[in-house]
């Protein structure tokens, strides 16, 4: 898994004996996140009078296994088959201008369209907000919902902006200079959410706002690989 | 990226994949209904064409406006270029406004690159003389990417008036920078001097190239950049050179026609060529609009610092 660490994290030094994967505590585990989805799904179906009219989106890069994976979980549970799609939210940032041009994420809109519908957002880590406010801010180039609600896997915080919650996997209280790692199968090989960068790694590289949280430098991440970087997204 | 896009000699591979996969998220935005994104609100391009061009200086206005940025058009004709102002005093003035970028079309080979010591905003080079085309090669990139799925391994003939054309030069390097295998084809009299020294291989037997080509490019005979005669006469090159229905008939099943207009029906390619449906001669068009998109979001849409 080398280079899977995201950039600029103190996991820990060469002083310390235990392995870069330890140094973080572990919040979720996958068994921990299969129940949540399935709660979430079920919070869906419930508040969506059996998810009639919903349309999933996912927010790049994490938030789109995410959406998929509550589909699942709703076709499993009552048979309904609802779109899932993706919605890249890069050219609505508002802190575009604080760093070089990123590779931009791919947006795919369900043919049936948001016109009418419930959108459910799909994200793996709510924080300041800023990133939801500009998922608004694109589902209004895109379409008219009847409604739009947001269902997050980890809600660690901190908001910016008058922006909640509809669905959320886990509360999970942090200080703003830890970072929230959420690992997927679909993207990393394996299920996980670790906290990162205690009272103890906070000489490392702070992160304390969406923009250096989320950053995709274009360096990076632009050759055939365009390998995600663990998300410790907003 | 480098600030600025002056040729496509200068793109690297990943330049080169990140400005076909940005345009390619940004096709997407042409089928919405609102076919506008916020990302540049508040910047300023100046379009600054000292040459004739209607596709190209359009589809920069429109890549511009749907990134939201403000457009400023600049033609030489009825501006103080006919009173004799030269290239830098327009450039400083430009400076003056505070362009963020400015697209420079000119007929002067070099141009371009003179203009970027001379402002602080990023130059894109939109046709300079006879040396390069950088965003025609980049859409030609992605059309032939969209259709035949792939780039690396293409075999590209590149026909017609290869000497006066910055198309042909921004394309040999790009396709060679993208894995593709160019050919050129043409009169000897209108393949440059050199040409032995680019990465591409030379043909004058046009009939010969077709079967092992996937994609032919017909290039227009600038009749305008010829003081001298280059061949006998247009019916003669159209004979030797032309893309008629029969020779289209040579190209394997998959293969493409582009042209990267304006074209001259019935010299360099016959009308039934044009319109068929291997030609992608609409589409380019059409795609032009997103990587010119593409090209303006990767060298404003940031902070314009670590490139």
């Amino acid at each position: 898994m080398a280079g899977m660490n995201p950039a600029g994290v103190d996991v820990g030094g060469g002083a310390r004996k235990a392995p870069p994967a330890q140094a973080g505590k572990t919040v979720l585990g996958p068994e921990e996140i299969r129940r949540a989805l399935t709660r979430i799904g079920h919070e869906i179906l419930e508040r969506t009078d059996g998810a009639r009219d919903v349309v999933l989106l996912g927010i790049p890069t994490r938030g789109v296994p995410l959406a998929g994976r509550l589909a699942a979980r709703l076709a499993q549970t009552e048979g309904t088959r609802v779109p899932v799609g993706s919605l890249d939210i890069t050219m609505y940032r508002d802190d575009l201008r604080l760093r070089p041009a990123r590779a931009l994420g791919h947006t795919e809109v369900p043919a049936s369209g948001i016109d009418g519908k419930v959108v459910v957002l799909v994200d793996d880590v709510l924080y300041s907000g800023r990133t939801v406010r500009a998922a608004l801010d694109a589902l209004g180039d895109i379409g008219r919902p009847r409604a739009v609600q947001l269902a997050v896997l980890i809600d660690r915080g901190h908001r910016e902006l008058p922006i909640r919650p509809d669905y959320v996997g886990k509360n999970l209280p942090t200080a703003r200079r830890e970072v929230v790692r959420v690992l997927l199968t679909e993207i990393d090989g394996e299920d996980s959410v670790t906290l990162l960068g205690g009272p103890e790694a906070s000489a490392g590289r702070r992160r304390t706002d969406d923009a250096s949280a989320e950053d995709r430098p274009r360096s990076a991440g632009f050759s055939a690989g365009d390998r995600p970087r663990p998300g410790e997204v907003s | 990226m480098n600030r600025h896009l002056i040729s496509a000699a200068d793109l690297s591979l990943d330049d080169a994949v990140a400005i076909l996969d940005t345009a390619e998220e940004l096709a997407q935005v042409t089928e919405r209904p609102i076919r506008k994104l916020p990302t540049l609100r508040g910047r300023t391009v100046v379009n600054l064409f000292y040459e004739d061009s209607t596709r190209t200086r359009i589809s920069f206005e429109a890549a511009a406006k749907r990134l939201s940025a403000d457009v400023i058009n600049f033609s030489a004709k009825g501006s103080s270029v006919t009173k004799g102002e030269s290239l830098k005093d327009t450039a400083l003035t430009l400076q003056a406004m505070g362009a963020d970028a400015v697209v420079i079309r000119h007929s002067a080979s070099g141009a371009a690159h003179r203009l970027a010591a001379w402002v602080q905003g990023s130059v894109v080079n939109a046709g300079d003389g006879t040396h390069e085309h950088p965003t025609q090669a980049l859409l030609d990139a992605f059309t032939m990417r969209r259709r035949l799925g792939r780039i690396d391994g293409l075999r590209v003939a590149i026909v017609g008036d290869i000497l006066h054309s910055r198309v042909a030069r921004s394309n040999v390097w790009l396709l060679r920078t993208l894995g593709a295998d160019v050919t050129l084809v043409g009169p000897p009299t209108l393949l440059p001097v050199a040409v032995g020294s680019w990465p591409c291989s030379v043909s004058y037997d046009f009939p010969a190239v077709l079967p092992g080509s996937d994609v032919v490019m017909m290039l227009r005979v600038q009749h305008e950049r010829m003081s001298d005669a280059y061949f006998p006469s247009v019916r003669e090159y159209s004979r030797r050179y032309g893309l008629d229905g029969d020779r289209m008939a040579l190209l394997p099943e998959h293969a493409i026609v582009m042209h990267p207009g304006p074209m001259n029906r019935g010299v360099e390619i016959a009308a039934g060529v044009a319109d068929s449906v291997r030609s992608t001669i609409v589409e380019q068009v059409a795609n032009g609009v997103a990587v010119r998109m593409a090209v303006l979001y990767l060298l404003l849409g940031g902070s314009g610092e670590e490139r």
